[in-house]
């Protein structure tokens, strides 16, 4: 509205109620949304609050939090906590710092950058299984990788694979790719003029990134490292196939697929989802409220 | 191309490359062995074939899960585009009382891990007899599907300029014409990358299918997962075979994405400096 426009006039005394809505955005239009929300609340909302329920109704009895009671009193099921936390945050972390150098590099034109970029996001057409047969293979011991470090003169096949160590990096060949077109995204966004007025003013490269670049970036990174690390932290198949299941990465979603499916304990099995999601929004809310920190004005990119 | 002589370059490049290096190996030793007559304690096995290919074919009836993955993926991506759509653009065009609620609603299924609400989701499907069929398969890979054509139409739909409708509706067409000759080709190529994008999602998604499916209705990749844990009395080079074939199929799924979206937008649209 321009100051120049006549206010208009007062709405008449008995405008209808279908004026009224209308003029706080509810018309018509509106019954656009009914199918997308019915699906949401039948689908998704009511699954989710059905979970919740079940699990103040535990199969064996004791009173409504019986559940959760068992959850923490079981070493066997509390650990899935820690294991699965100690994976998903060293995980995203890599993932996210990684990518900014790369992504550094990589901003800007030059020849052959699409191939570059082209190989950094084949890794997510991978799937999980042709990775973990991969990293087995690979990293085996009589695997190339092994093969190599004996050459070299190490004397025994190091354990890569079927423990901690082949999850972290089955988790890192797949996050990897999505944290760095988001960073790269995130990057090509932020104003190069930025950078080039403190150049100007005398500003050295590390200066620059200091004072220009990263705070500029946080923001962003911030929700990298929430969605690499949602990656990470549902981590399933490949704590299977390339870690030791009923040990070292028996992480959350396996507690609550084996409690719900293997045993029919669905009641539990619920219990353990709503904790798993519980602890990743509390990750999440951590970051997010780092986050509400940070400068979060415009960066110059938005066209 | 112009690589500074900075250390910091060097660096990153120099693990750029390794990175690289290390994929090859991960990727080509199971590409290898699916050829491989045998392969033990050597550099490179010791005879080549394509039958483990046939083979998988035939073992893991190949065809028939093929048919209900091109089943489950298509159902997907029309009804999460017909659902998906249409809410997408009322979210675009209006402001309403509790429209922050309903978009947090819709953010909810895209953030959270499948495996979360999958398993009360499959437990409500067991419930009603859906899950264990090609129907409740569909079912829960709509779940995240719905609500992903929505965030990623709603900002589309926001470019499309409002004066076109109504200078549309000023020439005297109706609002089906207004949706059918003016919003509808506008669209088209929207509706293509998020399609596109569904597609990949949904192909590739594990745990949701994993938690609903039945014997005859696993997709490729929890076929692929069975076929694993089920290894141990088959040779190494038929899962090997199979994991090709879907990586190639996700390979060819992911090139023709590639050609209508620039994953490098799909935050922010930057105008290209020329």
């Amino acid at each position: 509205m321009t100051a120049t426009l006549e206010k208009p006039p007062p709405p008449l005394e008995k405008a209808s109620l279908k004026h009224r809505l209308a003029e706080r955005g509810v018309d018509r239009t509106l019954w656009l949304l009914v199918p997308g929300a019915i699906f949401v609340v039948v689908l998704f909302l009511y699954p989710v609050l059905y979970g919740l329920q079940l699990s103040f109704q535990p199969k064996d009895g004791g009173g409504p939090f019986g559940n959760y009671i068992k959850f923490f009193s079981d070493p066997y099921l509390r650990d899935t906590i820690w294991i699965t936390l100690r994976l998903g945050l060293p995980a995203a972390l890599i993932n996210v710092l990684a990518s900014i150098p790369i992504a550094f590099q990589l901003r800007g034109k030059f020849r052959g950058k699409r191939t570059i970029t082209t190989m950094l996001v084949v890794p997510i057409t991978l799937g999980t299984v042709l990775t973990a047969q991969g990293l087995i293979e690979y990293l085996g011991r009589a695997g190339w990788f092994n093969r190599v470090l004996l050459t070299l003169g190490v004397d025994e096949p190091i354990r890569l694979v079927h423990n901690y160590w082949g999850v972290l990096f089955s988790l890192v060949i797949t996050g990897f790719p999505f944290a760095f077109l988001l960073t790269l995204s995130y990057l090509s966004g932020i104003d190069p003029s930025l950078e080039q007025a403190a150049a100007t003013l005398g500003a050295s490269r590390r200066d620059r990134f200091r004072h220009i670049t990263l705070p500029l970036l946080a923001p962003g990174l911030a929700i990298t490292f929430c969605l690499t690390f949602v990656l990470a932290f549902s981590v399933f198949p490949s704590a299977i196939m390339v870690g030791e299941p009923s040990g070292e990465t028996h992480v959350m979603s396996i507690a609550a697929y084996e409690t719900a499916f293997r045993d029919f304990d669905y009641s539990l099995g619920a219990a353990v989802a709503m904790l798993m999601a519980l602890v990743m929004l509390a990750v999440i809310a951590l970051v997010l409220v780092w986050r509400a920190t940070l400068y979060r004005g415009a960066t110059g990119g938005k066209g | 191309m112009r690589i500074a002589a900075r250390p910091g370059a060097w660096i990153t490049w120099g693990l750029l490359i390794f990175f690289m290096i290390n994929l090859v190996g991960v990727v080509g030793a199971p590409l290898l062995n699916s050829f491989a007559v045998q392969w033990f304690d050597t550099w490179l096995p010791n005879g080549y074939t394509t039958s483990w290919y046939t083979e998988a074919w035939r073992e893991f009836d190949l065809l028939e899960v093929l048919l209900v993955t091109f089943q489950v993926a298509v159902a997907v991506v029309v009804i999460s585009v017909l659902v998906g759509v249409p809410t997408a653009y009322a979210l675009a065009r209006r402001q309403f009382p509790g429209k922050k609620l309903l978009n947090v609603l819709f953010l909810l299924p895209i953030l959270m891990p499948p495996m979360t609400y999958g398993i009360p989701l499959a437990t409500v499907l067991y419930k009603f007899h859906l899950a264990g069929s090609v129907t409740g398969v569909i079912v829960a890979n709509l779940v995240p599907a719905v609500p992903f054509v929505i965030m990623t139409m709603t900002p589309f739909i926001e470019q499309i300029d409002t004066k076109i409708e109504s200078a549309a509706r000023m020439c005297g067409a109706k609002t089906s014409a207004i949706f059918l000759r003016i919003l509808a080709p506008l669209l088209v190529p929207g509706i293509l990358a998020a399609s596109i994008l569904v597609l990949v999602r949904t192909v590739g998604m594990f745990e949701l299918t994993f938690l609903t499916a039945g014997p005859d209705s696993e997709t490729l990749v929890v076929s692929l997962f069975y076929s694993v844990s089920a290894a141990g009395i088959r040779a190494t080079q038929t899962v090997d075979a199979m994991a090709v074939i879907y990586t190639s199929s996700m390979l060819v799924l992911l090139v023709i994405a590639l050609r209508f979206v620039n994953p490098t937008q799909l935050v922010t649209r930057l105008k290209e400096p020329s």
